[in-house]
Parts: structure tokens; sequence; C-alpha cells
């Protein structure tokens, strides 16, 4: 991977939140870079700054201070609008709540990037959404509601949702949060399949080190730094586990 | 995004809370309603008293007797003896664009029948009266230039009077009645044409030649007015003004003189009349336009609180790349359509109270094109207006502030 440009370029980022009488300094200055195709997890305790830099990377805040570049271009000086149309077209969002509209079919749940899109006629967003929804494995969930959906199946729209714009980036903050073990290992499964099939790039917000290993670099957070950030030696694979699991759930049968 | 989405969003969130939705369109819908019905009732109104004023003819310009006794002892309108048929004759020699000039004489009189008596207006005219106020006979005819000539003793009854002395729907002609104790002989019964503006009704009359009015009833020289008829084209202010000039000549009054008569076109009259009406009109519309109001303050608070229950949602379509601008159209586009739909209903209640007023209560109305446009226009404005707040508040969140709302 050497010799390609960085995806996401940050140095001496910093993000102060001023409380008024007190000023709490989340991200002290911290240096990133991530090439395209990287699976990074952020991880550290509660308060380390993880969550606030995953925030930054999604465009969804402004740094205090310091450079953000993404895919070349200078987006932490960008006004409201075009940072707007940065988050809709380069960045897709998996968020620990799945965040999904209620009283809205899977199917129009995942269409909702598009409607931002402008230029999306009405069909088009149909059949992308539909493709999103199959790509997660939903094709015969698509006019459920959410209510009648499970954790992970409502997780799976959201990824689907973050796809159907064809980011560069897909940004998931505690994706497992709400997830049992196995409904967590097989969304891990479906990052890893995205990542390594199609080359996409992810950076994932964890404060579980077990999910943290499904990435190919961890990069641990304290008091607003990066503390650490080294590749995964043994890595998961999500893919074998479930099935493993599988296997062990016909031998108890 | 496409207005035809923002549409289907704004229609589908106000689904979503039905009831709520359904709450706040009441007072919108109370508001435009209120609005339609007041304006209905005075729209009938004023359409009603401006028919009775057209029934008394068209293009018509009177002239009155003024008020007399210029001295310590002043008397009142039409005391003066100044006005006299050759004025009519001269206004109608003299001027251009003159359809018809009736004198008029009036008095109140006990016409005696065979059996029965009736207290009744005798009004002295001349034959042109008939055409003057387009009023046809209903029996016999009207009485002839000859016999306003010949002050002859006939009369026309109107329809109330000929009911009160000879029977209702008879035919009278040919039969004999005495006025001031003097036979005359009745040659004609008009149509009837209903009460008049002002509460009396036009056909308790009777009909008789100034000329004999003049000489056999009252013995005076002078008349009590002229009734004058313009061509259809003729401004009637401007004939007013001619008027007024050629009777100050032929009453030889100096500059510093004021007239000792009255001009008064049908224009001015009906917006005399109509003056009252519409200054109630305004006034109910006014009040209604307060209800509207309070719908619109109803409409921003509820689309406040939908902001608020939304926040996370606000959130979400910002993290997905929603720009400020549709999500401030996404909010105004509820508050409008909202306002609009209540509008609707208003529109629809407002018409059919309208309809059940007339019908029940028997008052003219008329619901016009431009109450319900204005209605419509005004809901529309209401929700601009009052959606705008909440839905910039919703535009200015910021998105992680928004998607950590709890």
């Amino acid at each position: 991977m050497t010799g390609a440009s960085p995806l996401i370029s940050v140095r001496e980022l910093t993000k102060t939140y001023d409380l008024g009488e007190t000023q709490v300094k989340a991200l002290r200055g911290v240096d990133l870079v991530v090439l395209p195709a990287e699976f990074v997890a952020l991880t550290g305790p509660s308060g380390s700054g993880k969550s606030t830099f995953m925030h930054l990377l999604g465009c969804l805040d402004r740094p205090t201070g310091g450079d953000y570049t993404l895919a070349g271009v200078d987006v932490a000086r960008l006004d409201r609008r075009p940072l707007a149309r940065v988050r809709n077209t380069q960045i897709g969002f998996v968020f620990q709540g799945f965040n999904l509209l209620p009283r809205t079919t899977a199917l129009e749940n995942v269409e909702l990037p598009l409607l931002y899109a402008g230029r999306v006629g009405a069909r088009e967003r149909r059949e992308r959404a539909a493709e999103a929804l199959e790509a997660v494995g939903l094709a015969d969930r698509r006019s459920h509601h959410p209510n009648q959906l499970s954790g992970g199946q409502q997780q799976r729209v959201a990824i689907a949702r973050a796809l159907v714009n064809r980011p560069r980036l897909l940004l998931a903050d505690e994706p497992t949060g709400n997830l049992d073990t196995r409904t967590s290992i097989e969304v891990m499964g479906i990052f890893q399949r995205l990542n390594e099939a199609q080359g996409l790039t992810i950076v994932l917000v964890t404060h579980e080190t077990d999910i943290a290993e499904y990435g190919t670099r961890i990069v641990a957070f304290r008091d607003g730094r990066v503390r650490s950030d080294l590749p995964v030696r043994r890595r998961r694979a999500a893919i074998a586990e479930i099935e493993r699991l599988a296997g062990e759930a016909d031998a108890a049968a | 995004m496409s207005l035809f989405m923002t549409v289907r969003i704004a229609i589908r969130a106000l689904r979503r809370n039905a009831l709520g939705t359904a709450l706040t369109a009441l007072g919108m819908i109370i508001g435009v309603a209120a609005v339609i019905v007041m304006v209905a009732i005075g729209t009938g109104a004023r359409t009603a008293i401006e028919q009775q004023i057209r029934s008394v003819g068209s293009n018509i310009v009177m002239v009155n007797a003024g008020a007399g006794g210029f001295g310590p002892v002043r008397q009142g309108q039409g005391a003066v003896t100044t006005l006299t048929p050759e004025d009519a004759g001269a206004i109608r020699g003299q001027l251009e664009g003159i359809r018809y000039a009736s004198p008029a004489l009036n008095t109140r009189s006990q016409i005696v029948a065979e059996t029965t008596n009736w207290n009744t207006q005798v009004q002295g005219t001349s034959d042109e009266l008939v055409e003057l106020r387009s009023w046809p006979v209903q029996f016999g005819s009207f009485f002839s230039a000859a016999d306003v000539r010949a002050a002859a003793k006939v009369v026309v009854l109107g329809s109330v009077a000929r009911d009160q002395l000879f029977g209702a729907g008879a035919d009278p002609t040919g039969a004999s009645v005495r006025i001031h104790n003097q036979p005359f002989r009745v040659v004609g019964v008009l149509t009837s044409k209903g009460q008049a503006a002002f509460g009396q009704d036009q056909d308790d009359t009777a009909f008789i030649p100034f000329t004999t009015m003049q000489k056999r009833l009252l013995g005076v020289r002078h008349v009590s007015g002229i009734i004058l008829s313009a061509e259809d084209d003729v401004p009637l202010d401007r004939m007013a003004s001619e008027v007024t000039a050629l009777l100050r000549q032929r009453h030889q009054l100096a500059d510093a003189e004021v007239d000792d008569f009255m001009v008064r076109t049908q224009t001015e009259m009906t917006s005399m009349l109509t003056s009252t009406t519409d200054t109630m009109t305004y006034l109910l519309a006014g009040i209604a336009a307060v209800s509207l109001i309070v719908g619109g303050i109803g409409i921003m608070n509820i689309m406040l609180v939908s902001v608020t229950e939304r926040t996370r949602e606000i959130g979400l379509r910002l993290a997905v790349g929603a720009r400020d601008v549709d999500v401030l159209a996404q909010f105004l586009v509820e508050a409008i359509v909202l306002s609009l739909a209540g509008g609707a209903l208003g529109i629809l209640l407002g018409g059919g109270t309208a309809y059940a007023v007339s019908a029940l209560m028997h008052w003219p109305t008329a619901v016009t094109a431009s109450s319900v446009g204005m209605s419509a226009g005004v809901a529309a404005a209401t929700g601009v207006f009052f959606g705008l707040y909440p839905a910039r508040k919703a535009a200015a969140l910021h998105p992680i502030e928004a998607l950590r709302y709890e």
C-alpha cells in the first residue's frame, strides 16, 4: 500500500469545548494518516477523545485547530453547504443506535442519502436502495418498518443506508454497542467483506478489544492524544467464526 | 431534494401525529371558515341593498326641494316651493343625455273603495314613471300623457293597495275610488316589486298624475321632487352638477346663496346605504382574522414541538448530507401543508355554514371568489410566517448535537 495517496490526513488536530466557565480539551493534537482500503479501529476509554475524533472525521463537527484533508480536500475550512455535500457523497455513517427513521420502510430509510444527492430519479433511487439492501442480506425485508426488525437487521439497514451513495469512507461509531455477540460478529463480517472485496476504507470506534481485532490497525486514544498506533497481528475473520458458531450449534443439537 | 418529495415527506410526518395535526389544523379551519362566513354575510347584505336600489330604476338622479325658512323659523326638507314642473321640462329640454324626467309630489291619503278604505302613499307623477322605473302593469295600463295634461282623475294602484281595497289578486280596472272625497277611476294595477331598502313597501302606494295632485288635491303649483333618468353612458355625477347649475340659474340664485334644492345620484345613495354594511363586514372579518392569527400560533407551537421531538431525525438527515435549506424546506413545507389543508377545509366549512345561514335564517349570503382566494392566500402566508421560525430553528441545528439529543 505504500505510495498510495492517503484518504485521510490529519495534522495537529485539536478540539476544545467551551462550556462557559470551563474549557474541555477533548483533542490535544492528533496526527493520523489513513490510506485507502485500510480498516482502522479507534479504541480507548470513555473521554479519551475517540468519539470526538470520529465526529471530526465525519465532518459532523469542526476542529478548533489543525488540518484535516479528506481525499485531497481541506474539509476543515469548508462552509456548511459544501460540508453537507462531503457528508453526502464521501462518507457513510453507522451509529450505535442505528438512527433509522421510525414508521418508514427499510427501503425508504436506505434511500434517504439519495434524496439529498440531487439529480437521482425516483426509480434509480429505489433500485440503488434495493441493491444496497441486498448487499447486506435484507432483500426480503425492504418494506418492513424498523420496529419489525431485530437489532442486527436494523443495523444492517443502517449499513445499507451508509453505502447507498457509494462513499469512499465508512465511519462506524460503536456499531456493535447495542448488539449481542453473534449479531456483532455478523455485522463485522459485513464490514470485512466490504473492506476486502470492495476496498472500502473503514474507520470504526469501539471500546471492545475483540471487535477492534477485526480491523487491520488499532489506534488507541488516551486523554485526547493517540497513545498507540499498531497493526493487528492476528486479525480475526468474522466469516470463519460464524461458520464455527453454526457448527457448534449443530453439534449441540 | 425535489418539491414533490418534500411535500410527501411533510405529509408523512404530519400523519405520524394525526391527532395533533388535526387539532392544530382545527384552529386554521375555524379561522378561515369564520372569515368566509363573515364576508359572505356582509357581501350578501350589500348585494341585497344594491339590488333594491337598482329596482328603483337605472341611472337615476333625484332632485328634491330644499329645506326652507332662512329666518328664525326654519322649516324641514321639501318646504321650499320653488321647484316646478317647468324645471323638469327645462332639464329635459336643455340638457343632453336625459332619458326621462318626471315631477313628483306625494301625500298620504285615505283611499275609499265601495266597502273598504285604506291609508296609503299617493304619489303624483308623470306617465313616464312606468318606463323610468321599468315597472310593468299587471292589469289595465298606466295613465297617459293626455291624462297628465288634462289633470284627469285616474289612479294606478300598487298591488298591496289593490289587495287591501279590492281583495288579493282582483282586477279592479274601471272601478271607482274616492281620494280626498273626489272620485277617481282605477285604470291599472302595477306588478309587485317587493320591499324597498328602507323597509317601506314599494307596492303599498297609488299613482295619480302630478297635475291632478297639484290642482285637485293640494292646490299648489310646485312639486316636491323631480326624478331623472340619464342615458346609459352618461356619468351620473356630471349629470348632477349640470342639473344643479341649470336649476340655480332658473331659480335665480346668486353665487352666495345656497341651493334651494338637493340633487342626489343613485351612486351616492348606494354608497350611503352600503357604507354601514361595509363597516360591519370589515369589523366582522377583522374579528375573524384574529382567529386566523390564533390558528397560526397553533401551527407555530406544534412545529416547535415537532422540531424538538425530531431533533435526532434532523441530526441524521444532516449527517447523511441534508443541507440547511433542505431541513428548512422540510419544516416550512410541513407548516404550509398543514395551514393549506386547514385553509381548504375551512373554506368548505365556511361555504357550508354560509349556505346553511341563507337556508335556515333567510339571510342573503354570497361566498365570493375573492374571499376564498384571500383566505387561501392568508392560510399559506400564515403557514410561511409561523412556520419560518421553527424551520429556521431546525435548520440551524448542529449535526452532532442534534444526533446526540436525548
